[in-house]
């Protein structure tokens, strides 16, 4: 592993890191002594077996960590990697731009059958890479401009019939004074309302985090699909923490209580698919990541344009009454 | 409080009428620290005679507040929690839902009711703030989803009293679910053209805010209640500096265009039916 990367690298990864290390610097100096063949052997077994008991065993507090990972690939690399021709439209009509969630249309090149090439409407939250960048994207922290400038777009799509596909990667809504006095809640709210109503099959993909109703105000649809090492929850485990903790101290806690992992949500039916990541993330190899979220993209955007409009409107809100797990004793 | 005449299938009959509070219970105002008792506060509708502050109404007494003589047939009370997650932060959630019940007396943080409201019939939900914090989880956002689907089926007026700190975080993405689930049942309502009036009452935030109480054709708020997306604390420690008085209140809502109008809760069934009568006019 190139020492430059390891600034990237997250706490649980630093054994594995140095391990694969001595393993190539002994590979350098050993090449062709016969007595160091099987000391390098060993390692390298004990490399793989440290590999697998650390990203076979990720706890839901490693994979936030994964999902947060700087290098991992945000909404305008997916843009570049499945799409050709987009063609980014700014701004709510109302008040401004907001380059916390980018949106435009663009060709979707698929590569499942029956749906290859086809103009999408994207929406997705974006992340800046560097310190500029960040403070120009607010961290993918949306204000209301943001969710007004995608409702506008996506009733766009739905008058000219292109089916959406929503990338959510967020840490939440932004918590500012001027979001507030420009009404984050009923712009979330608004987008809440008319997506369950678009006359357009809706994809989500959550591919990094999750948080609230940030992500939720671009992200329900008629199939969610989700990164394997992404979350998704009500809250972000920190925030959790300190309000039910009262202390930031236990956000891993908060994380395992909040079961905001693909899996967790597959469990009690809010995710249909999990899209497997590369060993270590979806930054180790985003090219094999870009390639299972296109297929995946691709096959639940065949299912459901398969549907005829009303069918596909029953079914969404179907799928939207029957989230929640209660009892109900009618005895 | 009430009388129940029957049950069943989740279904109470109920005529409510004003208890006899004893008079030496006193309670002391938080604003201006007037102490009055109970009795006084019943007869105001817990809204402070010396400063207008408006105490804390729970969801059945703004059910026997909104329905004529406060007559009214409650749906979905047998809708329970289930600790989905196994929740467990420094409390069990599940320890927690069964203090609630005890405490208040109620299943759920939200009431669901229909009846008539100035000769209109109406499906109300009415929210309940000392239940888990009025927080919405997998039974609130389906007895909210339930009382709309209520008023789509039988042409009814809808209703919802809000008072909540927001989504309930012990049942994770379940209880964010419940904003889809909510407003989606909102989309047919509007598209049937019927009328939904959300009253925000103190504190409406979070994600009962970014769903279904921002989303009323008339958006009515008591005087003072606190209206968020994003809490005072939480914004407060994004930008590092106090927040100036008044922000998030209702008059601000109403300042910055969310807020059709603020009503004190002493006049708050006369304005309703007025606006009812105004919509309904045969
Ligand atoms: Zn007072």
């Amino acid at each position: 592993m190139p020492k430059a990367r390891h600034k990237y690298l997250l706490d649980f990864e630093r054994p594995l890191a140095e391990l694969e290390e001595k393993l190539e610097e002994m590979r350098r100096l050993g090449s062709g002594a016969e007595d160091l063949a099987d000391q390098v052997a060993d390692l390298a077994a004990r490399v793989e077996e440290l590999r697998g008991s650390i990203y076979q065993n990720l706890t839901r507090w490693q994979r936030v960590q994964i999902a947060r990972h700087p290098l991992r690939p945000y909404t305008l690399d997916y843009i570049d990697a499945l799409t050709t021709g987009f063609f980014e439209l700014r701004g709510d009509r109302l008040f401004a731009d907001d380059p916390a969630i980018v949106s435009g249309f663009a060709t979707f090149r698929g590569s499942v059958s029956g749906y290859i090439n086809r103009t999408v409407l994207v929406v997705g939250h974006q992340k800046g890479r560097n310190t500029k960048e960040r403070q120009y994207r607010r961290f993918g922290m949306p204000n209301p401009e943001g969710y007004r400038k995608a409702g506008r777009l996506m009733r766009l799509a739905s008058r000219y019939g292109k089916p959406i596909l929503c990338l959510l990667d967020t840490p939440g809504a932004y918590p500012g004074m001027e979001a507030e006095s420009r009404g984050q809640a009923e712009a979330i709210a608004h987008n809440l309302l008319v997506m369950s109503r678009l006359r357009v099959p809706i994809i989500v993909v959550i591919i990094g985090e999750g948080a609230s109703g940030g992500a939720l105000g671009i992200g329900q649809g008629d199939r969610m699909l989700m990164l394997e090492n992404a979350w998704y929850s009500v809250i972000a485990p920190e925030s959790c923490s300190s309000i039910l903790w009262r202390s930031w101290d236990f956000k891993e806690e908060a994380a395992r209580a909040l079961r905001l992992t693909a899996t967790d949500l597959q469990e009690v039916g809010i995710i249909d698919t999990i899209i497997p990541e590369p060993v270590g993330g979806a930054h180790r190899d985003p090219r094999a990541t870009m390639t299972a979220v296109r297929d995946a993209v691709g096959a639940a955007m065949k299912e459901v344009s398969a549907l005829d409009i009303d069918t596909l409107l029953r079914e969404r809100q179907r799928r939207f009454d029957a989230v929640g797990i209660f009892t109900e004793d009618t005895s | 409080m009430a009388w129940f005449n029957r049950k069943k299938k989740g279904i109470l009959t109920a005529r409510h009428e004003r208890i006899d509070v004893p008079a030496g219970h006193w309670v002391k105002c938080p604003r201006c620290a007037q102490v009055s008792n109970r009795r006084e506060l019943d007869q105001s509708l817990w809204v402070c005679t010396k400063c207008e502050h408006h105490l804390r109404f729970g969801a059945e007494r703004y059910l026997s507040l909104l329905f004529d003589e406060a007559r009214f047939t409650q749906h979905d009370t047998d809708l329970r929690s289930k600790d989905p997650l196994t929740f467990t932060d420094r409390k069990a959630y599940a320890k927690r839902l069964r203090v609630a019940s005890q405490k208040t007396g109620l299943n759920a943080a939200v009431l669901a009711a229909t009846g008539k409201v100035g000769g209109h019939p109406a499906s109300v939900a009415a929210m309940d703030f000392s239940f888990i914090g009025g927080s919405m989880g997998s039974v609130v956002g389906e007895i909210v989803a339930r009382a709309i689907r209520r008023a789509v089926e039988h042409q009814l007026t809808l209703i919802i009293v809000s008072q909540s700190g927001g989504a309930r975080m012990m049942e994770g993405a379940l209880s964010l679910l419940q904003l889809t689930k909510t407003t989606s049942n909102l989309a047919l309502l509007k598209e049937r053209g019927l009328p939904y009036i959300s009253v925000l009452t103190h504190p409406t935030t979070g994600g009962v805010t970014a769903s279904f109480a921002m989303l009323g054709d008339i958006n009515i708020a008591e005087p003072g209640a606190l209206i968020g997306f994003a809490g005072p604390r939480v914004i407060r420690e994004t930008i590092g500096q106090d927040l100036p008085t008044g922000f998030q209140s209702a008059e601000f809502l109403q300042d910055h265009g969310f807020v059709d109008a603020i009503v004190d809760r002493r006049q708050l069934k006369r304005s309703l039916v007025h606006l009812l009568d105004l919509i309904l006019e045969p």
